[in-house]
This record gives structure tokens, sequence and C-alpha cells, in this order.
């Protein structure tokens, strides 16, 4: 166990400890104590940079199941580091503004923040896994913990359903990359990642490959909330804000993200990767920006921006893994929609974090997050403006903040993929700028309602609960140094490149660099007036100019249909299956014996029958049968007839005494055959049976005892018919293939030779096979108890015999 | 309505010894000719049906003052201890030992702890018909 381990554990072992500490220290808020865990380990993080930024790796192994070759290996490189430092930084942040967010008069303090160090936990075991098998177990554990906290206020019906839904699509995906990772290992026999991306090539070529990449897209699409997963995000904003600051914005959602670019060396060989990746993103950065024009809820703005913003660097890692087509870093063209890709992820953590926490702040002190009872609060909350005009210019991509420049980036990247001319994307290519800019121009125009129609225009104090005044200076600290961030990353963007941005690049496109080389990041404001800078001039003429006329063509999302739209499909689907398998159910499970009979023969017949069949295996071999005599033919005439009467007779004691025919002639037959001990038994307890029967019938209901005949019913007469003859059809076969000789002899010669008796019957009862016996004694005990039981306990009457009571 | 059932009691005082008596035949004969535990046991449970029938269960269990459930205890014991019993002498489960003595009055007898396994049998079997019986019988 290094220390590296315990750093990836401690949240989770802090956890447990979180309970006791709630309990015991009434009076401190109990995130003071969470407080200090993710600062230290950031700082610990931060210690790794001297050796990533050199293309180094730290790896450390604990034995786990080592006989299936699952160790718990964690691999801190390039891209590791960057996630660990974003979820211990922003963590550590998200805890300080949830010190002063949540009331802990009124919250159950212990249980959040327990959800929230096991994600905690869970995440940094995502990003830091060299094991397949150990990423699946964290990953899934983020999943879990997140449906925790999005449902945290389980009181409420909204949050139980965003829970739910976030829960399904997530495990749906995370199941399918279950699958992937299977599939994978079946390829290259490991579950290393370092060792499946030096694979890569076998993996590329194997059949399998097509569906190992769909299955891990999956589950990297619906855990980054891509277009059409992106339903569940919105809806887990019911979670509370610190929560979705800290998951739905810097951390959970990236996962995916984390996943795609983690999982770049092994599959982007292909072209299907390049174009599934790329284009699913840009289709997802578009909806959601679309999308987010039209929410009034702040936080929906948000979530539906942070889909736009994830679908964006997913087509910027997806176009940046054209670049492994040349396979050499001279030819670099490519490469820039990945060092965009990592530039936009850490500058989406800063400002989506921070507009989070300004959303919160703003909930907190007005009581509403409906952009329609808001307005003009800039005079009552000049800080929290400045954040967010900080936070909502970054998104849009104005200068000087980091949006800018990661947006500008985009721009290259998108034109250089319209550009390309192999993964036959000289025909389609070209939609990829286009769809982007028009995506641009949307995400300036909800950055701009989000910050205008809050802040300023009417002041409506008569729909706002509560007097709005600034926030208290513990909730600003956060977004103030997220806001800082963003400045700092905006105006020196160049502090990251080669410390933080180089080396992960270097994980994401390992094949590309020679040992001890890195990759030269170098971004810069001024590039000149190229056609990326016109296309941004041209996002913001644009957007100020649809911001202006709004009202005017707002009108088209109303004409969009309702019918259309995913969450409605969700909802349909979940009720349709919902009611297909009950009705599906329904169908089959009547209830009535009858029809359960009719099922098992059915099958009994089908199973026989063409096991009969097909098989060939029906034989007729009559010639060691014995000679039929006189009485055997007399008593089987007098069997059938009385068994064939029980089927048409009237009343019920025809049916008994006939019954009891039957079974005399059977003790008849056991003294022809020469079974006298059988005989005996058969005609006593033959007796006693139809004694029993004779007591059934005297004791039926007066009510229901009208006499009458069986119902004709084809379907049993056919089933009963089909059983008789392949039963029958069996017995032929197996009596026409008798392989081995009877092993009686032995009895006959051993019965007084061995066990000293003479009834031989008796002796294989009590002797040789004595332990039958002993249990079939056993289960007459069983009966009698069973009757004793039923008959002596019965329930009082007027009791309810309901299981569901 | 109580009818004399005189004839039927008299009767069954003198048929009952004869009923049990062969039901004791079959039971010991069962090594040697055709018998056994089993369908001894259902005929001692006969005689006592044949009792049942011609007096009353009151006046039975008077008689026979017997808990049948008690009785397939016992012999699910004999049957289990007779085979446990095998393994004292280090000899797989259900081994059965015989042998042949002379026994004053009886001469040459056999004797075989199958016999005792067969006890077990017996018991169960009266226990098991008489419960079922007396229990249908006794409930309203």
């Amino acid at each position: 166990m290094s220390l590296l381990h315990l750093a990836v554990l401690s949240p989770l072992l802090l956890a447990i400890l979180i309970p006791f500490l709630h309990k015991y220290f009434k009076n401190i808020h109990t995130g003071w104590f969470l407080l200090p865990l993710p600062a230290v380990l950031f700082a610990y993080f931060l210690q790794f940079i001297s050796t990533t930024s050199h293309g180094g790796t730290v790896m450390e192994t604990v034995a786990w199941i080592s006989s299936l070759g699952i160790n718990f290996t964690l691999k801190v490189d390039g891209l590791g580091l960057l996630f660990a430092l974003l979820i211990t930084g922003i963590g550590a942040l998200v805890v300080l503004y949830s010190i002063y967010y949540l009331n802990p008069d009124k919250e159950k303090l212990n249980t959040f923040y327990v959800y929230l160090l096991l994600f905690m936990g869970a995440m940094l075991g995502v990003v830091l896994s060299d094991n397949l098998i150990v990423l699946y177990t964290f990953w899934e554990l983020t999943s879990f913990s997140s449906f925790l906290l999005i449902g945290y206020w389980n009181h409420r019906e909204r949050s139980r359903y965003g829970a739910q839904k976030s829960m399904l699509i997530t495990v749906f995906g995370g199941l399918s990359m279950l699958g992937g990772i299977l599939m994978l290992y079946i390829i290259t026999g490991t579950f290393s990642i370092s060792e499946t991306i030096q694979m890569s090539n076998e993996v590329v070529n194997h059949p399998l490959f097509t569906a190992t990449l769909i299955l891990f897209l999956l589950g990297a699409f619906t855990k980054s909330a891509q277009f059409p997963f992106h339903i569940w995000l919105p809806d887990a904003m019911e979670a509370p804000t610190p929560v979705s600051a800290y998951l739905h914005s810097a951390t959970m959602v990236k996962a995916g993200i984390y996943l795609v670019a983690r999982m770049t060396p092994v599959f982007a060989h292909s072209g299907t990767w390049v174009w599934l990746v790329a284009g699913v993103g840009v289709l997802t950065l578009f909806w959601g920006s679309f999308s987010a024009v039209k929410q009034t809820d702040l936080k929906a703005i948000l979530a539906f921006s942070t889909v736009s913003q994830l679908g964006m660097i997913m087509s910027l890692l997806g176009a940046g893994a054209a670049a492994l087509h040349y396979g050499t870093i001279e030819d670099g063209y490519y490469i820039v929609a990945v060092t965009a890709a990592v530039f936009h992820l850490i500058n989406h953590a800063t400002f989506k974090g921070s507009l989070f926490m300004v959303t919160g702040i703003i909930d907190h002190e007005t009581g509403t997050r409906d952009i329609r009872k808001l307005g003009g609060l800039m005079n009552f909350m000049p800080i929290t403006f400045t954040l967010a005009i900080i936070g909502t210019f970054s998104m849009a991509g104005i200068p000087p903040f980091n949006g800018f420049l990661s947006k500008e980036m985009f721009f290259t990247g998108m034109l250089r993929v319209a550009e390309m001319d192999f993964f036959n994307m000289d025909t389609w290519g070209i939609l990829f700028p286009i769809i982007a800019w028009s995506a641009s121009v949307f995400t300036f125009l909800y950055s701009m309602m989000y910050v205008f129609k809050t802040f300023t225009g009417k002041y409506q104090p008569e729909k706002l609960e509560k007097k709005p005044h600034e926030a208290p200076i513990g909730m600003l600290i956060s977004p103030v140094i997220l806001a800082s961030l963003v400045i700092i990353f905006g105006i020196f963007p160049n502090v990251l490149s080669h410390n933080i941005i180089s080396p992960a690049m270097g994980s994401i496109l390992p094949s590309l660099l020679e040992n001890g080389e890195g990759f030269d990041v170098h971004i810069s404001h001024w590039h000149g007036p190229t056609a990326e800078l016109f296309m941004t001039i041209g996002v913001i003429a644009f957007g100020l100019l649809l911001y202006k006329f709004m009202p005017k063509w707002a009108g088209i999302y109303s004409k969009l249909p309702s019918r259309m739209s995913f969450n409605r499909f969700y909802d349909r689907g979940l009720e349709l299956l919902e009611l297909t398998s009950k009705n599906i159910t329904k169908s089959y499970m009547t209830g009535f014996i009858r029809t359960y009979l009719v099922y098992i023969f059915s099958f009994f017949i089908l199973a026989l029958a063409s096991t009969l069949i097909f098989k060939n295996a029906f034989q007729l071999d009559l010639s060691d049968v014995a000679p039929i005599r006189f009485f055997e033919v007399v008593l089987v005439l007098i069997m059938a007839v009385s068994a064939i009467t029980i089927l048409f007779a009237k009343s019920r004691l025809t049916s008994i005494i006939l019954l009891g025919a039957v079974g005399y002639t059977v003790a008849l037959f056991f003294v022809l055959f020469r079974a006298p001990d059988l005989a005996l038994t058969q005609l006593v307890i033959e007796t006693v049976s139809v004694a029993l029967f004779l007591l059934a019938f005297y004791h039926l209901p007066q009510i229901r005892r009208n006499e009458e005949r069986i119902r004709f019913r084809a379907t049993n007469a056919l089933i009963s018919i089909a059983v008789g003859a392949i039963v029958t059809m069996i017995a032929l076969s197996a009596h026409s293939n008798k392989t081995f000789g009877s092993i009686s002899e032995y009895y006959v010669e051993n019965t007084y030779k061995k066990a000293g008796g003479e009834n031989m019957v008796n002796v294989i009862l009590v002797d040789f096979r004595g332990f039958d016996t002993m249990f079939e004694i056993a289960v007459l005990g069983i009966a009698a108890l069973g009757i004793f039981a039923m008959i002596k306990l019965r329930l009082t009457r007027g009791r309810e015999l309901d299981e569901n009571k | 309505m109580k009818t004399n059932d005189i004839i039927l009691q008299t009767v069954t005082k003198f048929t009952l010894f004869v009923i049990i008596l062969f039901s004791i035949h079959l039971f010991f004969a069962g090594h040697y000719y055709p018998g056994g535990g089993f369908i001894g046991g259902l005929m001692t449970s006969g005689a006592i049906v044949l009792l049942l029938l011609a007096f009353d269960i009151k006046t039975v269990k008077m008689i026979l003052p017997v808990d049948y459930l008690k009785v397939v205890a016992v012999g699910l014991l004999f049957a289990i201890g007779t085979g446990a019993g095998a393994l004292f002498f280090d000899k797989p489960f259900l081994t059965h030992a015989y042998t042949y003595a002379y026994l004053p009055l009886l001469g040459k007898t056999s004797l075989h702890t199958a016999v005792l396994f067969d006890t077990g049998v017996f018991l169960v079997v009266i226990g098991v018909t008489m419960t079922i019986i007396q229990t249908i019988g006794e409930s309203e």
C-alpha cells in the first residue's frame, strides 16, 4: 500500500468517520472536517507535476485479485494528474462553498458529506486506475454516489425522478462499458490500460473491434451526457447547487471525456472512432446550446450549457484523434484539436464551477432561479454580478478570458476537420465548422441571457421571496478563486501549457512521441487576421442581433413538437416498457393451474417429441417380448374400460369407485406378475386412498355440488393424447434399446448368502437399499405431520390471508 | 340416532386379535416370506381402524392411550439408530449384522438387525396411518 493508494482511498476512509464527527461535534459545521482533505490531496498531487512534465509516470500496484489479472494499479501520468488536480482542487472549493450554502440546522449534513466523499474517492479512482476492472468499479461508484447526491432532498418527487433517470442512463452506459472491457480482455488478454495501449494494432484489426469501440463509447457518452443521452443532466439539477457545481459541471460528467481521452491511443487509429466521437460531440454541442436558450431556470441553462460544452470537448478529442493517422509529430496539423480539448477542459471546469456557485448565491439570496422573476440585481449584488460577467463572457468566448482562447482553438480544430482528406471526411467534413459556428452563436446568446436577464433590467421585488443582498463572504471565496483563475488562464495561458497541457496530451497521443519528447504547446492571443478571428467576430455580431430580436424569433421553440423531445421518448419508453412487461406477464401468468399444466405438458411433449424425431430415437424391437396370456388381456380390458369410463362419468362417486377398480386391477396384475409384497401393499393402500377420496367427496360444499360431466376441451384432449402417445413411444423405444443386462442376478445370488434372508424384495428394501426406505418412511412422517398441522392449526376465521397486507 | 352395534362390537372383539396376530406374522415373516414392516404396520392399523369403526374415537383413545405422532418419531429413531449403530463397529452406515442362535422354546432362530430397522418402518407406518385417520376423524 503506497502513499498514492492511501491518497485515492482517503476520501472513502474519511467517509467512515464523518457520521461520528457529525454526531460528537454538533456545533461545528461538518464541512470543516472535510475541507482539509481535498486541499491536502491537491497539494500532494501538485508534487507529481515535476515528474509528469518530463513525460514520466508514477505507477504503484497493490495485488487485489491477481489470479484474474485484476490488480489495484494506480498510474499518474499527464492526463490522470490533470483530472486529479481538477477533482481535488474544485473539490476543496466546493466543500468550502457548501459550508456556507448548507444550513446545518435544516440539512442532514452527515449523509451529504459522506456521499460527497464517496464521490470524490470514486472519481480519483476512475482517473488514476490503470486496471480496467478497477476503473469500472470506481466508475459505478461515481454513478452510485451521484445518484445519492441528486436524490439528496429525497422528499421531493423531482429529485427522486432525476436521481432515477441519471441512474438508469449512466448504469446502462456503465454496463455497456463493462461489456467493452471484457471484449477488450478477450482481444488483448490483459486488463491493464498501459499494456492494452501497446497492443492497439491487434485491437484495431480484431473482428470484435467495432463492437468493443461502440460499447466503450456508450459508456463514455452516457456519463458525459452526450446526445441523445444528455437528458439526465438537466434533471440532475435537482441536486443541491454545490453538487451540481462539482459533479455535473466539473468532474463526473468529465469522466466520459476522460475515458475517451484515455482510450484514444487504443481505438483512434480507425475512422469509426473519429467519426463517432467528433460527430456525436458536435451534434451535442449544437443541441445543447440550442436547447439552453429556451430555458428559464438558471440551473437548467447551465445544465444544457454543460451538455453543449462537453460536446465541444468531445468533438475536439475526436478531431484530434485524426492526428494519429499520420503517426508523427511533425505532421501535427490536427494536434491543435487535442490541445484545445485539454485546455477547454480546464477552462470549462473553472468558469462553469464559478457560474454554478453564482447561481447558488442568487438562489440563496432571492429564493428563486427563474429568470422571468429576476432582474436588476446588479445594484444589490455587485460582486456576484462581476463573477457572473467573468464566467459568462468566458463561456461565450469573449477576450480576454480563457474561453476566448479555447474557442479560437476549437474553430481551428473544426476548420481542419473540414480539410481532412481521409476517413471519408472530405464529403461531410465541411459540416463540422458550420455546426460549430452556429452552436457558438447560441452559446453566446444564452451566456448573455444568463447575465443580463438576471442582473440588469427591471427589479421586481414583488416576485422575490426574500430581499436580495450580497452573499456572505464565505460563499464568495470559492467563485472568486475560480473567476480569478478564469482571468489568469485567460491572460497568461502558457502557465499551464508546459506543466499541465503538454503532459496530458502526451497521454492522449503517446504514439506520436519519441522517448523523452514532449508536445510543444504555445497558446497565443493574437495569431493575425485568420478565419477563426472573423468567425468569433461573426459569432458576437450575430449573437447580439439574435439577442436584440429575441421576442421575434423565439417562437420557433414552441413550433418544435414536444413529441420529438428525448425526455418524452425516455418517459414514454419507460412507461411502455413497464406496461408491456406487465401485459406480457399478465398474458401468460393467468393464475389458473390448468394453464400452467398446459405449459408444462406442452413443453414436455415438444422437448421429448423433437428429441425422438430429430435424434431418430424411436425404435421398435419386439424380439424379446413375453407371450401375452389370457388373464393379462382380460385385466387390461377391465382397466382400460374403467379408466376411460372415469372420463365420461357424470357422478364423482362413480369416478372414485372406478378409480378403486383400476387400483385393485393393478393389485391383481401384481399377483399375476408374481409380486406378492406389492400386491398386498397395493390392496391396502388402494383401500385407504379410496376411503380418503370418499371422505373428500362427502365434504364437498353443497353449493357447487351439481353433478356434471367433464367438459370437453379440444386442447386438453389433444395434449393428453399426445402425452400418452409420447410416453408409450418412449417406453417402447427404451424397451427396444436395452443395452445392459439386469443387475438382479446379484441379488438373486446374494440374498441369502450375504443378507441372511429369503424374501428378496424385503431384503432389498431393508438391507441392500435400506437408505431409500429410511427416507421413504421420513416422507411418510412428514406427510402425517403435514396433515396434522393443516387440520389442527387452521387460522381463525376472519383473519386476513392476503399476503399483501 | 344411536344404533345398537352389539354384533359389530362383538365380532370386532374376536376379529381384532386375529388381524393383529396376522399382522405380527406378516411383520416377522418378512425376511423369508412375503410381508415385512410396511404391510405389517398397515394391517395393525387396519385392526385399530376396525376398533374405531366399532366404537368411537374416545373409547379407542382410552383403550390405546398412544400419541401416534410420537410413534412416528420412535419408528424413525429405530430406523436411523439401526443405521447409525453400524458406525460404532467401523462399518458403513446401515450395514446389517445377523447370526443364528439356539433359543429356548424357539429353537434355531435367526437374529438380524434388519428386524430392528423393519420395526422402525412398522412403527412409522402405524403412526402415520393412525395420525391421518384420527386427525381427519376428529376434525369438524
